[in-house]
């Protein structure tokens, strides 16, 4: 992973009437790398994605997307320059059968209904939702629909894709299934960055991991540096 | 414009706005509370009128006297409604929601017609009648007491929500409903007592009028819009910002129908609420 | 995708073509078998109000951004044609095209403040801006004001779109119910739609895929601000007269709306159905009550609202759904189709 950064953080802080949310983070995200952002509970990791995405104007520093300052776009820019995202509650499009809700996706590149009906089918057969194309989406599992969410966010053929806790509640073969999905990201040259509580799910498969813990960046090393970061495990200890 | 004729429209506006405030109160707790807008808030007043009328028109009570009735009795309405309606919709989609309030006022204004006749009525000896005359500055007696009553019924609304224990449950779950259930506050017995006293309030806000209004099954068309630039302006939610900018509301009214003419009064008020959507859509007093 | 899919997905439009065909053609011939003046005016009335339910449903309905000021737009039209026609001499074919561009103009603009608001309050706001623009419009001496304007009695026919018969207005209003159903469907098949629905169910989902809240709404009203001030300057053709109170008032904003929802927001054909519904309570309360309304067409119509609102989100036509499903014997697949969407 030497190419020039995807995605460069620099200083990053977000406060909402005094109450500081984010402060002061920098990272650097490469082409295709899978970054897992971790942190105990109210440490950030939210912010920081609605920052990303463009549905947050961060208080203070930079966001770069491919070397462009994007700091402050708002979501449909963003999402128009290839910074895709899912929701930790998901928000499927409820009145729509389940590839009409990735064909909205689709529809970012490709206007034409008929174009995107196709690229939707490919990406449903992608996270393994092809059997469920015609079903209402709120008919769906929750699993089904986080998985629906993925195939929305992916038909807008993003470079990073920002996945919030796409493992949670998932039992373990579901754990399994979903990093494999991770992985197929990846080798498609699609960035993403994983908020996750399941370590099981995120550790094998992420190439970097960051963590935060009240709204600072306190360790960025590969999970095995992290797994022995003793202010990381202080921070987990002190939950 | 001299000094005179600027207080005396101070005074007028000020008058018109606490009743404004009142109305707007009940609007901006049933919002915060459940973030349902009552469309039927002004029949809820138009009752109130009514209730008046009939006390009046029947048994010969005053309007002022039959004020404790009038808001018993919409207090009473508002809880029905909340049962028999309302609960119904709170998980509904939006777009449910807005039709059943919505559907609501339509059926509370045909069912006044259908009793009561498209006539305009007036109840014409109340006990508050007359002008006082302070130096220059002339009012009526009615507005006046009105005004006090507007005073009064917000001034101890705020008591209730700050000084009670009923009342601090009912602020919380306006303030945050999420935390409020979580400390174990009953939501359906908030909802069911926001739409009692959102409904009391503009009843009472209609008694309070009825003395110098004309009432007839459509007046509360201009209630609520004038009740909803109030609750867009102060805020949405905020019970201190309704009163305040029930005030400034009532004051560029009077203002602004002395400057460019009454017959654009209420037109003047409705742009106010654009010039905020553009300006502050959060309000004066409104959350982020 | 299996053939199978594919089959199946085609077969209900051949079935709803030939649906919409049977009931065009239906229409065609009816003025043919009632001839009755005051009954080919009922149903002029039907089309006109199925005319305006269509319209406002393309942004209540679909894109979910409840309006309840569309008298403004329907005025707008109804004035617009109706000032070229007696200051400039100009034909209502051009000034009913300039009503529906100055209405869309209208909409885009008051459009950009009151989408700030959030569904509610949208609506409060949209009954503000008609009320503004009905007291501007009373008060303007330009415009006659509260007097109201005649059309001139003087010129006739075709160019003029002005007839002694009811027969011409029927076609005319036909004709444009046809259009503007036809700029609904197309929206619906077209990404537009699609966008549109993403809005009225998860907004900040369908921000995060790209699609711009502001435009796409901005997009709905003015479409539908377009089609319903093709409605006004209609009304204003065919009685010959307008003041404020009959094309800018509050009660034909609720009407409008009313249509929609009672015959069920978001589909092609709901607000045809609840015009027909509407439309004929109200007559027949007028004939049974007297004109000046006592009331019961309102007290009907509010109690259907209701009751659509709490147990069927989806209106009458919903309703029928539902009860088509639970019937014995009634094939869910016959239900689901509906929900499906064309493929050409």
């Amino acid at each position: 992973m030497n190419t020039a950064p995807l995605l460069a953080v620099d200083g990053l802080g977000k406060a909402f009437d005094g109450l500081v949310a984010n402060r002061d983070i920098s990272f650097v995200i490469h082409h295709g790398e899978i970054v897992g952002l971790i942190g105990p509970n109210g440490a950030g990791k939210t912010t920081l994605f609605n920052c990303l995405a463009g549905f947050h104007t961060p208080t203070t520093g930079r966001i770069a997307f491919e070397g462009r300052d994007v700091t402050g776009s708002t979501p449909e820019a963003a999402a128009a320059l290839g910074i895709a995202r899912t929701f930790q509650i998901v928000r499927v499009f409820q009145s729509m059968t389940a590839l009409e809700n990735v064909m909205v996706g689709a529809m970012l590149r490709n206007k034409r209904v008929a174009e995107a009906r196709d690229r939707a089918e490919e990406e449903l057969a992608f996270v393994g939702l092809s059997h469920r194309a015609d079903t209402p989406a709120s008919d769906l599992t929750v699993s089904e629909q986080k998985r629906l969410e993925v195939a929305r966010a992916l038909a807008t053929e993003p470079k990073l894709i920002l996945l919030d806790e796409v493992m949670a509640g998932l039992n373990p073969t579901e754990v399994r299934e979903a990093s494999a999905l991770v992985h197929r990201i990846h080798q498609r040259g699609i960035a993403s960055i994983i908020v996750e509580h399941v370590m099981e799910g995120i550790m094998p498969i992420a190439h970097r991991m960051l963590v935060l813990d009240y709204g600072a960046k306190i360790a960025d090393g590969t999970p095995a540096e992290i797994a022995e970061n003793p202010a990381v495990i202080a921070a987990y200890l002190g939950e | 414009m001299t000094a005179d004729i600027f207080i005396q429209v101070l005074v007028s506006g000020l008058l018109i706005g606490l009743i404004y405030a009142l109305v707007a109160v009940g609007l901006t707790l049933i919002f915060g509370v459940m973030d349902i807008v009552n469309f039927a808030h002004g029949e809820f007043l138009m009752l109130g009128m009514y209730a008046s009328f009939w006390a009046f028109a029947l048994f010969a009570i005053d309007p002022i006297v039959a004020l404790p009735l009038t808001a018993l009795l919409l207090f009473a309405v508002g809880v029905i409604v909340y049962q028999t309606v309302i609960r119904r919709i709170l998980k509904a989609p939006m777009l449910s929601q807005i039709f059943a309030t919505f559907g609501l006022m339509i059926l509370l204004r045909g069912l006044a017609q259908f009793f009561w006749k498209p006539d305009h009525r007036l109840i014409p000896h109340s006990l508050v009648s007359g002008n006082i005359a302070l130096g220059p500055v002339q009012f009526g007696l009615p507005q006046f007491v009105a005004a006090l009553g507007a005073v009064g019924v917000t001034g101890a609304l705020w008591m209730f929500l700050h000084r009670t224990r009923l009342g601090t449950a009912l602020e919380a779950t306006a303030i945050d409903r999420e935390a409020a259930t979580l400390m174990g506050i009953d939501g359906q017995k908030m909802f069911a007592l926001a739409w009692g006293i959102g409904a009391a309030c503009a009843g009472l806000a209609g008694g309070l009028i009825a003395t110098f209004f004309p009432i007839f099954p459509e007046v509360g068309s201009n209630f609520i819009l004038i009740a909803f630039v109030v609750v867009v302006l102060g805020g949405f939610g905020s019970v201190t910002g309704a009163f305040l900018a029930g005030i400034i509301v009532g004051l560029i009214e009077v203002l602004g129908g002395f400057l460019i003419g009454p017959e654009y009064k209420t037109a003047i008020v409705l742009s106010l609420l654009l010039v905020v959507l553009l300006v502050r859509p959060r309000g004066l007093l409104g959350k982020a | 995708m299996t053939t199978g899919t594919t089959l199946s997905r085609k077969a209900p439009i051949s079935r709803k073509a030939m649906g919409t065909g049977a009931l065009l053609a239906l229409a065609a011939v009816l003025p043919l078998a009632i001839t009755e003046p005051s009954q080919q005016n009922f149903l002029i009335l039907i089309l006109m109000g199925a005319q305006m339910g269509v319209a406002w449903n393309i942004v209540g309905g679909y894109a979910g951004q409840v309006s309840l000021g569309h008298a403004v737009f329907y005025g707008i039209g109804a004035y617009t044609s109706t000032m070229l026609l007696t200051t400039l001499g100009l034909t209502p074919w051009i000034g009913a095209l300039a009503g529906g561009l100055l209405a869309a103009l209208f909409a885009l603009a008051m459009g950009w403040p009151c989408f700030r608001l959030k569904g509610h309050y949208f609506a409060m706001a949209t009954i503000a801006v008609a009320e503004i623009m009905q007291i501007l419009v009373t008060n303007s001496d330009f415009l006659e004001g509260a007097v109201g304007l005649y059309l001139p009695m003087d010129r006739g026919g075709w160019g003029w779109l002005i007839f002694l018969s009811k027969l011409p207005y029927y076609y005319i209003i036909l004709g444009l119910l046809v259009l503007t159903v036809l700029v609904s469907w197309a929206i619906e098949r077209s990404h537009i739609g699609y966008y549109f629905r993403a809005i009225k169910d998860e907004p900040e989902a369908a921000r995060a895929l790209g699609v711009s809240l502001t435009r796409y709404k901005l997009i709905a009203l003015s479409v539908s601000a377009f089609l319903t001030a093709m409605g006004g300057s209609f009304y204003a053709q065919k009685e010959m007269f307008i003041d404020p109170g009959s094309v800018f008032a509050g009660t034909i904003s609720i009407k409008i709306a009313l249509i929609a929802i009672l015959g069920g927001v978001g589909r092609l054909t709901g607000p045809v159905l609840g015009a027909v519904i509407l439309i004929t309570i109200e007559e027949y309360s007028r004939t049974l009550f007297g004109s000046t309304g006592s009331g019961t067409d309102m007290i009907i119509y509010a109690a259907m609202i209701i009751l659509v609102a709490v147990f069927s989100p989806s209106g009458v036509l919903g309703l029928l759904g539902d009860l088509r499903r639970h019937l014995p014997g009634a094939k869910p697949a016959a239900v689901k189709t509906e929900k499906m969407e064309v493929r050409p």
